[in-house]
């Protein structure tokens, strides 16, 4: 079976949804045209990243009477979307949030868990944490996605591979970081070397998108990539440049890799659990 | 002492940089921009990315010399405005400035210096409103982080991009793009009085300076940690200390809360809201 992937590597305006709606709408109109099966947008495409004080304001609820999920949904009967976007719960919560929407439904919602708030970051002052990470059905196997900082920690990862998860949907809103003599910065580096590690190690397909432009002074560096179970790289989109890259993804080659090297199999879960469970719960724990 | 290596990749600085002035001007509305050229390297980089951002003819540089002003700068400066070729226009700043310094006859070179630095900012922040353009900033991190710089002076603009290269960098930076050798040869100097050296203001050179700013600053090293990794311990806390002294010319003044919403500390939007 095969997958037409689309990397959305876009530019948004900064807490105008109905704007970055419009982008989102026309890219999925033209790479349904192209042929791809499903299209990845970067975190919080719809409204920008640094919202800050715009947090509340840019909030929506993924529901078919959304205003701004309504269209998207009707989108997603032509061709599978995930967009990232700011989810106010029932109880008005605020969340960094990404939503697979699929034939008009909304298949899977994934609420960052780990929010960042050290150094140029501070979305701990403004959003809620996630509390789950779980791993969906899609027409093309089971799927997990997170979001940025949630696939700097690397129990997020393990967590929805033991959950099913064969394709991971990582998406980005990396500002550029760490100039140094090397041809990329420091950020785009650590990125990929992380992404390449979850595919060899998970023996999985791990999808990235990142998004480009600038906020104030922050860069967005793009580089989207989607790597393969043996953790080669199927493609790479450009650095700094707002498009859509096509990756054609084999999904057999799940098969091929998990014969030659079953991690999977041989994973030993029980173990995790049972020590897991001695280091959380001894009295020297916190380690 | 190891060697501190601040080798940055010349092509990915420019690329980041030129998408930036790109990026931050047009989102306000703007397509070109007004600097003010010195004929030093910091203000010829600037204008260098400038032009290669927006184009030649979207940008004005703007030479403003005193009486004093070394004939080496005029020219300097009219090598970037050929090799660039932006817009240039040349508004002396002797008559303006001379009446306060008259009234005043016991100012010292450093009331003068900061009154030609301010002066030069009324004409740029005048020829914005004439040109149509956004004032690009000339200050490098260097500067910036020792405050060698006159508040609401040289280091006003309305975006800066190369406040974050130190001058050891923004070097690198300038042979990359080509800035001419004299301009990159020479010491630098604020040339706000016959023979002023900023090395010589200073009391250090840039290439030891940006070496201690660089593990102080970027690599987070403690005071103590610089003076067991070499650095002399005078030469230390005399940089700790300045670094300290001028945070005030980093930040907007604090406003004085009083309301439960109050502007700089929970009314925050950044300056490319809804853009």
């Amino acid at each position: 079976m095969r997958l037409m992937l689309g990397l959305a590597q876009i530019n948004t305006v900064l807490g105008k949804p109905e704007a970055n709606l419009e982008k989102h709408l026309a890219l999925a109109r033209q790479a349904a045209q192209d042929g791809a099966d499903l299209l990845i947008f970067p975190e919080l495409s719809l409204t920008g990243y640094v919202l800050q004080d715009l947090t509340a304001a840019v909030a929506h609820r993924p529901q078919a009477d959304d205003p701004l999920f309504q269209p998207l949904l009707e989108a997603s009967r032509k061709i599978d979307l995930l967009v990232g976007f700011v989810e106010e719960d029932t109880r008005n919560r605020f969340y960094i949030a990404a939503a697979y929407l699929s034939k008009g439904e909304v298949r899977h919602v994934h609420r960052k868990v780990y929010l960042p708030t050290y150094g140029l970051f501070d979305e701990g002052r403004f959003f809620a944490w996630g509390d789950a990470i779980q791993a969906f059905e899609t027409r093309f196997g089971r799927a997990g996605i997170l979001i940025c900082e949630d696939f700097w920690h690397a129990s997020p990862p393990y967590l929805l591979w033991l959950d099913g998860a064969d394709l991971f949907l990582f998406t980005s809103a990396s500002p550029g970081r760490g100039l140094n003599s090397a041809p990329i910065l420091e950020s785009a580096r650590w990125v990929e070397h992380i992404n390449r590690a979850y595919a060899s190690l998970f023996t999985a397909f791990v999808a990235h998108t990142n998004r480009v432009g600038y906020e104030d002074g922050l860069n967005f560096w793009g580089g989207s990539t989607v790597f393969d179970p043996n953790g080669e790289l199927i493609v790479q989109a450009p650095y700094f440049e707002e498009g859509v890259t096509l990756a054609e993804l084999d999904l057999n080659q799940l098969h091929r890799t998990r014969a030659r090297l079953p991690l999977l199999r041989d994973e030993r879960t029980a173990l995790v659990q049972r020590e897991l469970n001695r280091i959380l719960t001894s009295r020297t724990s916190g380690r | 002492m190891k060697p501190i290596d601040l080798t940055i990749n010349t092509d990915l600085a420019r690329r980041i940089l030129t998408g930036f002035i790109r990026s931050e001007i047009t989102r306000m509305g703007f397509s070109r921009a007004v600097i003010g050229l010195s004929g030093g390297i910091d203000s010829a980089v600037s204008c260098f990315l400038a032009a290669e951002a927006l184009g030649g003819q979207n940008v004005l540089a703007v030479r403003m010399p005193y009486r004093t002003s070394s004939p080496d700068s005029l020219e300097d400066a009219q090598k970037v405005i050929d090799a660039t070729g932006v817009q240039s226009l040349t508004v002396e700043i002797t008559r303006m400035v001379e009446p306060l310094f008259q009234r005043f006859p016991d100012m010292d070179n450093m009331r003068r210096g900061n009154i030609m630095a301010r002066q030069r900012m009324i004409i740029l922040y005048d020829q914005s409103a004439a040109f149509g353009g956004l004032v690009v900033g000339t200050g490098n991190k260097t500067e910036i982080l020792l405050g060698y710089t006159t508040l609401y002076g040289d280091s006003a603009c309305a975006l800066n991009p190369i406040g974050d290269l130190y001058k050891t960098q923004l070097r690198q930076l300038a042979e990359a793009l080509g800035v001419p050798e004299s301009i990159r040869r020479k010491a630098p100097s604020a040339d706000l009085w016959a023979g002023q050296t900023d090395e010589g203001e200073l009391g250090y050179t840039y290439a030891e300076v940006d070496q201690l700013l660089y593990l102080l600053v970027d690599q987070r090293y403690t005071p103590q940690e610089c003076i067991e990794a070499g650095f002399d311990a005078s030469f230390v806390h005399k940089v700790v200390d300045r670094m300290r002294r001028n945070q005030f010319k980093r930040i907007l003044p604090p406003i004085a809360k009083l309301s439960n919403r109050t502007i700089g500390y929970d009314f925050l939007y950044l300056r490319d809201w809804g853009t």
